[in-house]
């Protein structure tokens, strides 16, 4: 056995961090199809420390590094699922994969089709999105946006620390390509997971704040570290007498539409909360469909907290200010329920 | 009002029309209103009889003289033996069953909230709003629905000469409850010798055979009609936040209708007509609102608002701007006072006139010099 304790019938307090290395590890054990590869995840433990430990326990046949050559090792991952591996790709962080679209886009979501159904491509790409640890314009920006355009894909945005510890297994079992986005600030935060629970889905979205006997005033629809954001905004607003549903996506692509307009058509009023620019961000794609289906349910204009459209900042004051804050939330929120 | 329905077509279809034409008979629940035609042309496509429709609904097509002409200048009207059938589609002036009722606004509302307004019944003009901008929202519409359904069921609609009570007194408690919720009202008074006037009419009647003999009222509203020229800033409507003053003055006169309710319909430039035509249309006014006769722009151009309730024997009438006017005036009975002229005291006929008008577009300075306008003409009833 390694270090971590397995145990699981006692309740476990763990980080989002130690909760990916568990899902690896459990896949390294459970499939002998899978390995991980990607830059510094073996000897460096991954620039994040989630593969740490990972290579002196199943060695460099299944803990591979690789050069920096994104398009590259992302095509040998493509085909690796195809014959017949369950790979599990890292890229270090969302901004470097664009490195590798073209192999993401016209082979990992285009083959399956392309070959007639002939080739699946089961192969999971993890990677670090968005901002707030003082990265830099090249480390901290949103892409899953961008992905979830692409037919082909699932996008998943795990935002608690159960979806990080078990999302990954169902990832690998979907004969198509999944990709994983994980937020960067969300490594360190720690949560106690629920032992019955012993697996997730990957369709559909999870109301995580529900208003008192099925009325709200407002629905907050969010994903990733907007999620711990909107749950702090809901409990403000709960002392403000205002009753917000906290929606987490999970999900990007296929987008649960259900979950969403059944919020909406309860409370009648949405703020989208998405850490990505706004222009042709996913919350313009809620926020259009929001307007295409349920148009009649709105009560208030749909609002959107999105990053500023800038390149994000270094400057710890100017990160601050260009990402989605609480109090922008409890703000928005406030302005579309006040004086009803 | 909402809705109304055709229940008599005055031209059949292909008849040519000229502007100003009767064409139909509406009803609406402010009762039958002759439909006017503003175009020049051939009327065709007339809407079956008796068929409920919204407010704003195509009624007919009037193809127009230059629409007959091939579309190279559409602008040239032509006259054409053959009217071109397939000629219809293309942008065709049509007649909507009335202009937009004064009181009807643009008012911002959620779709949800236009949604519950339709699923209850409830005119979402008739509200207020609460939300973002004064946007009307779910609640507005169900708190409206929940104080009309504390006011006890109307009976059944009974109909008095082409009206509707029921529907009539809906209207008016739509327009009296907006008024009294948006408009700040102020009131002036003031008390006129009528002794002057008096005896000027009654020289002048003694003069005349009975059917052109004339009323005090209508003294008072040429009176009261001419003096707006001299005030014209009570004289037109609240709009978008601001005075919009009309350069045509047509007051509408409040006439009671038997059985219950009330309509104001307009005598168009009342300060130009000549007091015997003043009289003739102020009793064909009277005669039309409670036989179901009127016309829709009598129903719609009031820029103002009289009312006489002195043949009541009240004294004073304190009254309700119809939204979105800026005035009211109220005439009250004339009744024999101790006057006091140069310090010798008389018994004069005198008359108790009011204004009520809108604080916002205007103020007591103001409402102050209309009334004293209005008092110095009735001085020289033989100018008016």
């Amino acid at each position: 056995m390694g270090s971590i304790a397995m145990s699981t019938s006692v309740p476990q307090r763990l980080t989002y961090r130690e909760a990916c290395k568990q899902a690896i590890r459990d896949a390294l054990l459970a499939d002998p199809r899978t390995f991980v590869m990607g830059e510094d995840v073996g000897k460096y433990g991954g620039c994040y420390g989630v593969t740490k430990g990972l290579l002196e326990e199943f060695g460099p046949e299944r803990i591979v590094d690789t050069p920096l050559a994104e398009n590259g090792f992302v095509g040998v991952g493509i085909g690796a699922a195809m014959a017949g591996l369950r790979p599990i790709v890292e890229i270090m962080t969302c901004n470097f994969s664009l490195l590798a679209l073209d192999q993401i886009l016209n082979n990992a979501a285009t083959i399956p089709h392309m070959s007639g159904g002939q080739f699946a491509v089961p192969l999971v790409i993890r990677m670090a999105t968005g901002g707030g640890r003082q990265l830099g314009a090249q480390h901290s920006h949103s892409l899953e946006g961008w992905f979830a355009h692409i037919p082909g894909l699932k996008v998943l945005a795990p935002g608690t620390v159960e979806d990080a510890r078990f999302m990954l297994a169902r990832a690998l079992a979907d004969p198509n390509p999944v990709l994983i986005f994980e937020h960067i600030v969300l490594y360190n935060a720690e949560a106690t997971l629920d032992s019955n629970v012993k697996s997730v889905d990957i369709q559909h979205a999870r109301l995580m704040h529900a208003g008192a006997g099925g009325r709200a005033d407002v629905s907050l629809i969010t994903y990733g570290n907007s999620l711990p954001k909107c749950l702090n905004a809901a409990h403000i607003l709960a002392s403000d007498g205002i009753v917000a549903e906290v929606l987490d996506l999970r999900v990007l692509r296929p987008l649960d539409e259900a979950a969403i307009f059944d919020s909406v058509r309860r409370t009648r009023r949405c703020v989208i909360v998405d850490e990505g620019w706004k222009s042709g961000s996913i919350s313009a794609e809620i926020a259009a469909r929001l307007a295409e289906h349920a148009f009649f349910d709105l009560d208030a204009p749909i609002a959107r907290i999105c990053a500023r459209e800038v390149p994000m900042p270094y400057a710890e004051h100017l990160e601050e200010a260009a990402l989605p804050k609480v109090a922008d939330i409890v703000r928005e929120a406030h302005r579309l329920v006040r004086s009803n | 009002m909402e809705t109304g329905k055709v229940v008599q077509w005055l031209v059949q279809p292909g008849a040519q029309v000229r502007s100003g034409d009767v064409v139909a008979v509406v009803e609406t629940h402010k009762g039958a209103i002759d439909v006017e035609i503003f175009l020049d042309g051939i009327i065709e496509d007339l809407v079956p009889l008796d068929v409920e429709l919204k407010v704003g609904a195509l009624l007919a097509h009037v193809r127009v003289a230059g629409e007959l002409a091939a579309t190279a200048q559409p602008a040239t009207p032509l006259p054409h033996p053959n009217p071109a059938p397939s000629l219809v589609g293309a942008a065709v002036p049509t007649v909507a069953p009335t202009a937009p009722a004064p009181g009807s606004y643009v008012t911002k509302s959620s779709p949800a909230a236009r949604k519950r307004a339709r699923e209850l019944g409830i005119d979402i003009n008739a509200i207020g709003g609460s939300g973002i901008n004064g946007a009307i929202t779910v609640s507005d519409v169900e708190r409206a629905a929940a104080a009309a359904a504390s006011v006890p069921t109307p009976a059944s609609p009974r109909r008095l000469h082409g009206f509707d009570p029921d529907q009539m007194r809906l209207a008016i408690a739509t327009a009296m409850a907006r008024s009294k919720r948006e408009i700040p009202h102020y009131y002036l008074a003031t008390t006129v010798d009528m002794r002057t006037a008096l005896e000027w009419l009654h020289a002048y009647n003694k003069g005349s055979p009975i059917t052109k003999r004339i009323t005090t009222g209508v003294l008072l509203v040429k009176a009261a009609a001419l003096a707006l020229r001299e005030v014209p800033e009570l004289n037109g409507f609240w709009r978008d936040g601001r005075a919009v003053l009309s350069s045509e003055i047509h007051a509408g006169n409040a006439i009671s209708i038997r059985g219950g309710g009330l309509i104001a319909p307009a005598i168009h430039n009342t300060d130009t007509l000549p007091l015997s035509t003043l009289m003739q249309a102020l009793s064909e006014l009277v005669r039309r609102a409670r036989s179901g006769g009127l016309r829709s722009s009598e129903i719609t151009d009031s820029t103002i608002t009289f009312t006489s309730l002195g043949d009541r024997g009240v004294e004073a009438v304190f009254g309700v701007i119809y939204p979105p006017q800026l005035a009211l005036v109220g005439f009250g009975s004339i009744v024999e006072r101790a006057w006091a002229i140069n310090g010798h005291v008389g018994v004069h006929p005198v008359v108790t006139i009011t204004l009520a008008a809108d604080h916002r577009a205007s103020d007591g300075h103001c409402g102050a010099l209309y009334l004293a306008a209005i008092s110095r003409l009735l001085q020289t009833p033989e100018a008016l």
